[in-house]
């Protein structure tokens, strides 16, 4: 059986698509066959974080319908045979997603893949609930900023509510903490919540920190996902965050301001 | 009823009298003969045992007059004792199953209320005089309608108890925790808390750290705004005294 994970925030522009594209490729990369569906009917941009808007024929709207098969949909990433991405459908809008029909695909893909990541819509309405639904981990993806804090907030507590464990009594789903876009300068200054802010208003088992990076945007715009980027801050904090996630200790890092000599202030690699 | 005074301390006199409206059963009777009674009481009992055992009843006999049946009061208090009930009181009575009943050391009650007569007065409360029949129901599952959360209560999440609301987990921003009766919260308050949202002005509000964005008991309530930085990120219990919210530090 796979693992279910939703990538989620209930807020918009945090980061989910790209923190979606960095752990489903990472957990492929780690060996883990892995899908990942962009739930995000009608503003596709999955395919373009991770650079295969170009050979997309079917989507998830047309596996619902039965207009196509999974294994036509599915998109092989090039880089990693681990990889496969089930696009959504630009031409829909996100009533075209059952919870039938997402199940049925969701059940089917569970048969041979070890890990599935739903990369949820911002908002709370029908996609963002169907993408968080079938969860069994939720990677609830925030920024240091009050209005990302309170939605992420919202968005545990339909989780907490309306999911399918929640409604069948199960085991809630595990959720984990990923603060994006941090800026321990910006923290400094008081210009940021800090982590510790944060995680006192979530209380939430914190995955990682992903530190504000042009690496994310350069990665967004060439189609690589960032976790691809080892060189990056950004790149090593999904590596990171997908090794926590598979049970590895590893510190903490990107939190505290990094003390430079004056040539890490001079070659940041930014 | 036990009003602590916080503000004014004075010398607890060593006897009072205070009056008091209760709400008790009333068994009204419409036979007189006591198989009959024994045995349907037998089946009411089985119900709600609990709520019975030991439960004090008025014995109604304005029906049972209507009908002009007479009844020999000593073997129906025998028999309601034997059940483990007792009667405190008889209403609609004549005068001699009155006396009789006193001499059983049960005072008469005013067929109206349920306060005794000698000390009628109008009684504050709903016209609806609450039927016998359905207050087993509520009133034994009182003890359970305290409601305990043990997980956060995020934003957007309403919780509501019918008696008390306890909160191990922290109540974020945008939530709502309503109860007819006190609320805990032994964490982090930073939504909204209303307690005796059914009118109950002794109920009271007790957080760990008080961050509310509004606080009410009873309707009165009071905004983030006129929080006092005082009470803020505090302990504190919130009470209402004559209509002012009260908000001490614990």
């Amino acid at each position: 059986m796979a693992r279910i994970i939703v990538v989620t925030s209930g807020k918009g522009g945090v980061g989910k698509t790209t923190t979606s594209a960095a752990i489903a490729m990472g957990l492929a990369k780690k060996g883990h066959k892995t899908a990942v569906i962009d739930f995000d009917v009608g503003l596709r941009n999955l395919d373009l974080i991770l650079g295969c808007e170009r050979r997309v024929v079917y989507d998830f709207v047309n596996v619902i319908n039965g207009e196509a098969t999974l294994n036509q949909a599915l998109i092989k990433d090039k880089r990693c045979n681990q990889l496969f991405i089930l696009p959504a459908s630009q031409t829909r809008d996100k009533d075209a997603l059952t919870v039938e029909g997402v199940g049925r695909v969701l059940e089917e893909l569970s048969k041979d893949f070890k890990y599935i990541v739903c990369d949820s819509p911002a908002g709370i309405e029908k996609g963002a609930h169907l993408a968080m639904y079938f969860a069994d981990d939720a990677f609830v993806v925030t920024n240091p900023e009050v209005s990302s804090v309170r939605d992420s907030d919202r968005m545990l507590g339909i989780m907490a509510s309306k999911s399918k464990r929640a409604e069948n009594n199960e085991e809630p789903i595990k959720e984990y903490l990923l603060l994006t876009r941090y800026s321990p300068e910006r923290v400094k200054l008081g210009e940021m919540l800090s982590v510790e802010d944060v995680q006192e208003i979530l209380s939430l088992h914190l995955l990682g920190v992903i530190p504000e990076s042009k690496s994310v945007l350069n990665a967004s715009n060439s189609g690589i996902p960032v976790i691809l980027d080892d060189k990056s801050d950004a790149g090593q904090a999904y590596e990171d965050i997908v090794a926590r996630y598979l049970g590895e200790d590893r510190p903490h890092r990107f939190i505290d301001e990094e003390k430079k000599g004056i040539f890490g202030k001079l070659f940041r690699s930014k | 009823m036990s009003k602590e005074s916080q503000i004014h301390p004075y010398q607890r006199p060593d006897l009072e009298f205070k009056s008091s409206s209760l709400s008790v059963p009333v068994l009204v009777l419409g036979t007189n003969d006591l198989s009959v009674i024994e045995q349907q009481l037998l089946l009411k009992i089985k119900q709600a045992p609990d709520f019975f055992r030991y439960s004090p009843l008025i014995i109604d006999l304005q029906e049972l007059n209507k009908l002009a049946l007479t009844l020999d009061l000593t073997d129906l208090i025998a028999q309601l004792r034997k059940q483990d009930l007792l009667p405190i009181g008889i209403r609609g009575g004549m005068e001699e199953q009155n006396q009789a009943a006193l001499k059983l050391g049960i005072p008469k009650m005013s067929a109206q209320s349920n306060s005794a007569s000698t000390q009628a007065k109008p009684v504050h409360k709903l016209p609806l005089e609450p039927e016998p029949e359905p207050e087993p129901v509520k009133n034994e599952a009182e003890p359970s309608e305290t409601r305990v959360i043990t997980q956060p209560i995020r934003s957007g999440q309403r919780i509501y108890s019918h008696g008390d609301l306890i909160v191990l987990a922290q109540v974020s921003a945008g939530a709502e925790i309503m109860a007819e009766g006190n609320i805990h919260v032994y964490n982090t308050l930073r939504g909204r808390a209303l307690a005796g949202v059914q009118g109950n002005t002794e109920a009271r509000i007790f957080c760990s750290d008080l961050q509310a964005e509004l606080i009410s008991i009873a309707g009165n309530y009071k905004i983030s705004e006129d929080l006092d930085s005082s009470v803020r990120n505090k302990p504190v219990q919130i009470y209402l005294n004559e209509l002012a919210l009260i908000i001490k530090a614990l």
